[in-house]
């Protein structure tokens, strides 16, 4: 039985190759750093304050007992940051936009979740901090929480904010609510459609909200020197959006927030919105120390972004051939404290797979008295296709089509409009579809009583934005890559072997760093399938850009014109004369006798990003007494473009896989009816163990992205995609009823067997 | 600092002396007094195995383990695993299998998997995954982290 797939059309030298990551020995050796690693002189430990309610005005804050507790250094309330002393008239149009940033870091105020930070200490040790942080006296008077998107956008409901209006298809509407945006998307005309249909299915879903579960916890350090020079070493996937966060909210000039991306250990969109930054900031300037804050896990679930809970309706027609005709949509998504869902893009990832003539999407935004939501992985698009694939599910069963046959009817391919407008370009979706359909998982029947098999796809637009990498030669043809792209999950190497391929030098001739804030150009964050595909596209024009140098410099030592100097596979040659050859080696020893070094430069901001589909393949078994699933088998097949990495694209591949086997069969925050979490620990908040899985077996599938040099797709979004209607189809077809609402754990599955 | 406690201990195979208040637990002894980070929190309520060390030849959650315990004891850690001459086979493998990748769980893996291989040098893929239910992953889906001890016992093998 084979089990990691590579279907691959283009072979390169260095590109698709399985090298072992720079980092990786620091990794597995344990002398990596990360953020909770930093060590400073003077270093204070910080502790913060955080609202034990859902829902509550702040009456008051006492901080005298703490500032007066040996050993704390400071004490910081919303009162300290600039927000407090600004009005209305100072800020104008921003005044909402950073109210809410600000008061997400401190509620001034308001609290509108548990967990919500109030107050902060700085202290000599994270045990007198957490002592302190009790003596602070806080006032509360409660307000009842709107806990969910049915009951906040009821028209009696609590109201979170009294200045949020809706943004009503872009009209401000003139009553406060707690729906934040209503947008839409149309295409066609749903009712031709509808009538067009044979079979027309409607359905209701819900999904629960559910963290990202990052195994490292957020983390902070400040230093807030006296000459207003602000340092901060932090656990993120964008130093660049925190310093611009930190600068923000405090003020401040962005020439003077550094931000030193530490090692990272998980994000998967949770690690971008500044949490602790601002506060051990603030803290470091009134204590003049080094301030280091760290979340507890309790705090991570309490404070840092789930995503969002959604409830959501599918109206679905299709002729008895198998075309769909029309499809009609409804998404409410939690954004959680503040207005900010993914609502927008699971719209416009929900029938991107399909060709769908007419169609209408209407979604949501509102806002609930939990932590603000935060990107996970291909945000929006999991419960999206939950809704949409299941309903193509029930439609395939009622039409008796093979569902891999009835999606490769409707599949999207190159030249398909999708509802928000763009036009495909060459895309991946029918050979994925075809691999899922040719794979020995799909051809072997199950062998069991209370067995299903669900199949399901997914997409994500993949993303570019920007992106620099700076490349330094060094005199023994090695050169030093720098890149403003936290390495996540082994994207050094995978940069760096688009350099070295360009380069026509050795993988390990080229080495990576990723460096702080100060020390190369804007790069966007490390996430929406970007960094391969972007980053990887500003090292192949730094890489170019040394070519050019290199070829230059040739010119100039052989006294010829520039024309005549040609580099190919790692040498320099003389068009007209081969006596006249040097390898890249070869130059390089000479570079600093003959001009000085040379670096080679780039910022991009590249838009041929390649869209991304995957199709994945589960067979369940349901323990008929206890209602409780277990995974048999797992197929994910993905378009990666190009695996620059293979073994990094699966592991990709099968991490989604599982988070999202996580969020279809357990995972789900779960709340009382004062809006407090009840599971907010890893031993009740159950994320998968080695125990609980089989082998994730994978598929590459490469249909090369015109739009970058070796064809590159982004690979990290789409495998969470599939998992949660796959598996829901799965246990629907093994228990003879229908899964519609998330996740479906033992107790969910024996009700919905009846 | 009031209430100190002396404790003489044996980490690494390296005879060791801190100070410590009686309250704190052998994972922020080790981090924040020893300054040996590559022992990781994730949790810090023994369900995560980010922390996990050898303590008297047994496997344990170092955040539940308070560092006054350590007393007369023999610890080892992640920084204890490899050897001047290279990476242990455990190590190698991960590295080798890509079984990392933000490479936060990475650090008590390798502590777990070894203490497995060696009293088992011979588990089977199941022994594998229950072994290491204990540790959680959120990046790998464990796929490759289970490759790479299978691995690793070839290796160690050889
Ligand atoms: S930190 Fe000790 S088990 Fe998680
Ligand atoms: S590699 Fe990130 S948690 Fe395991």
């Amino acid at each position: 039985m084979t089990s990691n797939i590579v279907l691959s059309e283009v072979e390169y030298n260095v590109v698709g190759k399985r090298h072992i990551r720079p980092d990786g020995v620091d990794k597995v050796t344990g002398r990596a750093q990360y953020g909770a690693d930093v060590q400073l002189t003077g270093l204070l430990q910080g502790r913060v304050l955080r609202s034990p309610h859902a829902h509550a005005r702040v009456i008051s804050i006492d901080t005298s007992a703490a500032e007066a507790h040996p050993g704390v250094f400071a004490v910081v309330t919303a009162a300290d940051l600039p927000f407090a002393s600004l009005t209305r008239d100072d800020l104008g149009g921003d005044y909402q936009r950073l109210k809410f940033a600000s008061n997400h870091v401190m509620a001034s105020d308001k609290v509108l979740f548990k967990g919500h930070p109030v107050a902060a200490v700085a202290a000599e040790s994270q045990h007198v901090a957490e002592e302190a942080i009790n003596l602070i006296k806080v006032d509360y008077e409660v307000i009842p929480p709107s806990m969910t998107v049915r009951q906040a956008m009821e028209p009696d409901a609590s109201l979170l904010h009294d200045d949020l209006f809706t943004s009503e298809l872009g009209q401000l509407s003139d009553k406060p609510s707690n729906v934040a945006s209503h947008m839409a998307f149309e295409a066609g005309d749903i009712d031709e459609g509808i009538k067009q249909a044979d079979v027309v299915l409607e359905r209701e879903f819900e999904t629960a909200s559910v963290h990202q579960g990052y195994i490292e916890p957020h983390n902070s350090t400040a230093f807030w020197n006296t000459d207003g020079q602000l340092n901060i070493w932090t656990s993120t996937q964008g130093p660049f959006v925190v310093r611009t966060n930190v600068a923000d909210i405090l003020r401040h000039p962005v020439s003077r927030v550094k931000v030193t991306p530490m090692e990272i250990g998980g994000g998967f969109g949770g690690k971008i919105t500044a949490y602790l930054e601002p506060i051990a900031a603030l803290l470091s300037k009134k204590s003049a120390r080094p301030v280091k804050l760290l979340m507890s896990r309790t705090e991570v679930f309490e404070a840092s972004g789930p995503a969002p809970g959604t409830w959501m309706k599918v109206k679905l027609g299709a002729t008895s051939e198998g075309k769909i005709t029309a499809a009609d949509i409804f998404l409410a998504f939690e954004a959680g404290a503040y207005p900010g869902s993914p609502v927008m893009q699971g719209a416009a990832c929900a029938l991107a797979c399909y060709d769908v003539p007419n169609a209408r999407i209407n979604g949501y935004d509102v806002v609930v008295n939990k932590p603000k939501t935060a990107a996970y992985r291909a945000p929006g698009s999991p419960q999206a296709a939950f809704a949409v694939e299941s309903v193509i599910d029930e439609i395939c069963e009622q039409l008796g089509v093979d569902p891999v046959e009835f999606r490769l009817r409707n599949a999207s391919r190159e030249g398909v409009r999708r509802v928000e407008g763009p036009v495909f370009r060459r895309i991946g979706l029918v050979e994925c579809l075809e691999a899922a359909r040719n794979h020995d998982h799909y051809k072997m029947p199950l062998n069991g009583p209370n067995q299903g098999r669900g199949i399901a796809a997914g997409f994500w637009f993949n993303r570019g934005f920007q992106s620099a990498v700076n490349i330094s030669v060094n005199p023994d043809g090695t050169v030093n890559l720098i890149e403003g792209s936290v390495d996540i999950g082994g994207s050094r190497a995978s940069i760096a072997q688009q350099a070295a391929e360009t380069l026509g030098i050795a993988y390990e001739d080229v080495k990576p760093t990723v460096v702080d804030t100060d020390s190369i150009g804007y790069t966007m964050v490390t996430g929406g399938s970007r960094t391969t595909f972007a980053t990887g596209w500003a090292a192949i024009e730094a890489a170019e850009d040394v070519k050019m140098q290199m070829v230059e410099r040739a010119a100039k030592i052989w006294d010829t014109p520039v024309e005549d100097v040609e580099y190919a596979d790692g040498a320099l040659s003389h068009k007209s004369d081969p006596e006249l050859r040097m390898t890249f080696r070869e130059l390089a020893r000479q570079l600093l006798g003959t001009g000085g070094g040379i670096t080679g430069a780039s910022n991009v901001d590249p838009t041929g990003e390649g869209n991304g589909f995957g199709v994945h393949l589960v067979d369940v078994e349901v323990d008929p007494d206890t209602g409780k699933v277990t995974i048999l088998r797992y197929t994910a097949v993905q378009d990666a473009g190009k695996a620059i990495h293979p073994s990094y694209v699966e592991g990709q591949m099968q991490g989604g896989v599982v988070q999202g086997i996580g969020w279809a069969l357990n995972e789900e925050y779960f709340f009382n009816d004062q809006g407090q979490m009840m599971n907010s620990s890893f031993l009740d908040y159950r994320m998968p163990t080695a125990l609980d899985l089989p082998m994730i077996d994978t598929v590459i599938v490469e249909v090369a992205n015109p739009g970058h040099p070796y064809g590159v797709r982004g690979v990290g979004e789409v495998p969470i995609v599939p998992p949660l209607p796959a598996i829901g189809c799965a246990i629907s077809h093994a228990i003879g009823n229908r899964i519609n609402r998330l996740p479906a754990n033992p107790g969910a599955v024996l009700e919905a067997m009846g | 600092m009031p209430g100190l406690v002396h404790v003489s201990t044996t980490i690494n195979g390296n005879p060791t002396d801190f100070l410590c208040e009686p309250r704190q637990s052998l994972l922020e002894v080790l981090r924040d007094v020893l300054g040996m980070t590559g022992t990781k929190e994730g949790c810090n309520d023994g369900n995560c195995g980010a922390c996990t060390v050898m303590f008297d030849g047994r496997i344990v959650t170092s955040c539940l383990v308070l560092g006054v315990e350590a007393q007369g004891k023999e610890i080892s850690t992640i920084e204890g695993v490899a050897s001047p001459e290279g990476l242990h086979p455990v190590q190698q493998a991960f590295l080798e299998n890509a079984a990392l990748q933000c490479g936060i769980c990475t650090p008590g893996f390798i502590v777990a998997a070894k203490a497995l291989l060696d009293r088992e040098p011979d588990a089977d893929e199941g022994r594998i995954r229950h072994w290491l239910a204990g540790n959680l992953c959120r990046c790998t889906g464990y796929d490759k982290i289970v490759r790479a001890v299978l691995d690793a016992e070839d290796k160690m093998k050889a």
